[in-house]
């Protein structure tokens, strides 16, 4: 008998309208995204119903783990033409007398939030190695006040006032944190006069209604 | 998934016609990488920005003029939340320094929705009352406003109030961040105007140590 032959179909796909939904999805997440930034802690907040979003720029975010280190970031939005981080950083080696490199500060501007006490920042900065970062970071920001002088933490927040007039604070703090260290961190705002401060929570929904008090 | 591209024989006639190219391209690599950059913005991207609570302080006491801050209220409309470690609270009415003592005793509550927040909406409920009514009224569309318009309007009832509580946070040894929140936040569930998160006193430190 006769085999009755197959006929070889080409194994091809028309891939255009997938290529088209790509290429839109692509340029939707190349527009919207705003990168999340890599933080110094992982902090878990608490919930609240406040709706109301945090402000992107002029921002000074004070974050406070759950076991009540201390880190810090200064943030300026999008606007790079405004170099506050640089600022920030050689007044405050000014205050402690010590001296960084250009690259150094350059390298400072580009990153995000530290917590570590600020003579190991030089350290810091000429480090790549990931686990070295990490090891400096173990203890936070100084929030007590030593030698006669206030802590560190209140001249990082008075630098920034002083260079940023219009900054904001945030207050970034993690659920299971004492309240002691977060009340000690909001006096050491308030020597700096502030008295308003947004404290980053997760929205969760929560009703009541006029049948509620009846 | 290479293409087998097929050529077509130019050999229809004895003119020498330019080589027809079939219009396929291989798009597979472009496709990869374009999984890999969709991935990528995927898992990097932040949608939900944070979101915050504003909370403001009571400026610290000025040392040179301790005549001005001293502002009266008066002591039944005053209640005291006291927070202690372990998630426990209590609440009083009035002060524990007046010579009368307090208006209501130290009374243990809870966190839940039948513990603080019923008290707070029962003492709180003339305003409390005002602002649904306007928000349900702007949510059926009798009225129409901007929604600053009603936020300002919410303010204004809020500070109008003469009558409703004015509430003090106080947070004592071992109470947890998570705490203070949760109460600030029941200050807004329940539409609360006055409140402040002041220091505790060691009278009521000394109580919350004892109390059950």
């Amino acid at each position: 008998m006769p085999k009755i032959k197959m006929p070889v179909k080409t194994p091809h796909v028309d891939m255009t309208p997938m290529v088209d939904l790509f290429a839109l999805l692509l340029t939707f997440f190349m527009l919207t995204t705003s990168f999340r930034p890599q933080e110094a802690a992982i902090i878990d907040t608490p919930n609240s119903v406040s709706d109301k979003q945090a402000p992107d720029k002029n921002i000074m975010t004070i974050f406070i783990d759950s076991i009540g280190h201390v880190y810090f970031n200064i943030d300026n939005g999008k606007d790079s033409s405004k170099h506050y981080r640089k600022d920030i950083l050689l007044e405050m080696a000014e205050n402690y007398n010590l001296k960084f490199s250009e690259k150094q500060v350059n390298k400072f501007a580009t990153l995000s939030s530290f917590g570590l006490p600020i003579k190991d920042m030089s350290k810091w900065l000429n480090s790549d190695d990931p686990k070295e970062k990490e090891r400096l970071q173990k203890n936070g920001i100084p929030t007590d006040s030593a030698e006669g002088r206030p802590s560190e933490l209140w001249y990082w927040i008075n630098v920034s006032r002083v260079k940023n007039v219009d900054s904001e604070v945030a207050i970034k703090g993690a659920a299971s944190a004492d309240y002691k260290i977060v009340k000690k961190v909001i006096d050491i705002l308030q020597e700096n006069k502030v008295n308003k401060f947004n404290l980053v929570t997760n929205l969760q929904k929560e009703e009541v209604s006029l049948n509620d008090i009846k | 998934m290479g293409e087998i591209i097929q050529e077509e024989s130019g050999k229809k006639g004895s003119k020498t016609k330019a080589k027809k190219q079939s219009t396929h391209i291989d798009m597979t690599p472009m496709v990869d990488l374009m999984c890999l950059l969709i991935t990528f913005f995927m898992l990097t991207t932040a949608f939900s920005k944070p979101k915050v609570m504003v909370i403001t302080m009571p400026e610290p006491p000025d040392k040179n003029d301790t005549a001005k801050s001293q502002i009266k209220i008066p002591e039944f409309r005053t209640i005291n939340i006291l927070i202690s470690g372990d998630n426990k609270l209590y609440w009083y009415t009035g002060s524990l320094d007046s010579k009368t003592g307090p208006v209501t005793p130290v009374t243990k509550t809870n966190y839940s929705k039948d513990g603080l927040r019923k008290i707070l909406l029962e003492k709180n409920k003339d305003v409390f009352t005002q602002i649904e009514e306007l928000k349900d009224k702007v949510k059926k569309g009798v009225l129409v406003m901007a929604d600053s318009t009603v936020n300002n309007k919410i303010k204004e009832i809020k500070k109008g109030d003469k009558k409703g509580p004015i509430i003090l946070i106080k947070a004592g040894d071992g109470a947890k961040y998570r705490n203070i929140v949760d109460i600030v936040d029941e200050m807004a569930i329940c539409n609360i105007g006055s409140y402040a998160i002041v220091d505790m006193s060691p009278k009521e430190l000394e109580i919350i140590k004892t109390a059950p």
